[in-house]
């Protein structure tokens, strides 16, 4: 990346993010970190009813260091706090992280001495699902938003993270 | 109303049942807390009862006794099933364990102790199982502050 370092935002450079980013946000693979009843619904955007694989995303990967997109998809607990921040530390740059459902988002009504008020205390967060849980329809919406924000993304972005 | 299971508990041991209750079949004793081993092993050899369904606790603040144990028995040979319940005072939190009869009361207890503080006597491994190593108090308590956290990590602001 030479050229884009001493030249800055370039045609060639625009152009550039273009292509990577197409290839970004058409083929995520998502790391499910599942902990609670928004997996079911996690599983019906997976299934043949709406398909999630339209998107370019029906690819999980059970393992972080395969995955580009993390989604939380249910209650995180104190005990648990150490466990996703290592998973997320796992995965390669780039990343992006979504919450799911209200609990990974803000606790939820389970605002207690166990439970994480949101899980970005813990990590950064790119798009949050509101629901509980959230309809299939939200979640490929925010897949679709978060494909919109991978589009915006330039790759000397995340080139010091 | 008489009850078999609460005549029976009451003849054989008089002093330690405190109180008995009976409601469509919903049969309970509030027995003393020191004899909460004799008389569940009295359940269990005697009358039957194999299998502890439940062992939990209740924090009755600013009731003194304060806690109260409880302990739900089933029989699975004769369909029977009793509660026991224990008060417990908060200075002297400590109740047998009842591990030596049902091992399933291992975890029972555990949990009991976590979120009560109440001590089980001759548990074979009395540690946190709910709560994290480090966590401090006992969060069923109801003195417990309700806002009070305990995070395990640093929490971004």
């Amino acid at each position: 990346m030479g050229l884009e370092t001493a030249l800055g935002h370039s045609f060639l450079t625009t152009r550039l993010d273009e292509a990577v980013n197409w290839g970004r946000k058409y083929s995520f693979f998502q790391y499910p970190f599942v902990t609670a009843c928004c997996g079911m619904e996690y599983m019906s955007t997976f299934a043949s009813t709406y398909d999630i694989s339209r998107f370019g995303a029906e690819y999980p990967r059970f393992s972080p260091r395969q995955a580009d997109v993390l989604f939380v998809v249910g209650t995180v607990n104190e005990k648990l706090a150490p466990v996703l921040k290592r998973v997320y530390d796992q995965m390669c740059e780039p990343k992006w992280v979504v919450s799911f459902g209200v609990c990974a988002t803000s606790g939820g009504f389970y605002d207690n001495y166990a439970t994480v008020q949101g899980i970005d205390k813990i990590i950064p967060v790119d798009i949050y699902i509101p629901g509980c849980p959230p309809r299939p329809e939200a979640v490929l919406d925010a897949l679709i938003k978060l494909q919109e924000k991978v589009g915006r993304e330039s790759v000397l972005d995340r080139k010091y993270r | 109303m008489t009850s078999y299971l609460l005549d029976t508990l009451k003849s054989r041991f008089p002093e330690a049942v405190l109180e008995t209750h009976a409601f469509r079949g919903d049969e309970t004793a509030l027995i003393k807390k020191e004899a909460l081993l004799q008389a569940a092993a009295f359940l269990r050899q005697e009358l039957g009862f194999d299998m502890l369904m439940d062992l939990t606790a209740a924090d009755y603040l600013p009731r003194e006794p304060r806690f109260e144990l409880v302990c739900h028995f089933y029989s699975t040979t004769h369909n029977y099933r009793l509660r026991l319940k224990c008060p417990v005072e908060a200075h002297d939190a400590a109740v047998d364990s009842l591990t030596p009869l049902w091992a399933g009361a291992n975890w029972f207890e555990r949990e009991v102790y976590d979120m009560f503080g109440i001590k089980f006597n001759g548990h074979p491994d009395l540690r946190r199982i709910l709560m994290y190593d480090g966590f401090e108090g006992h969060p069923l308590r109801k003195d417990y502050p309700l806002k009070k956290r305990q995070p395990r990590m640093l929490h971004k602001d």
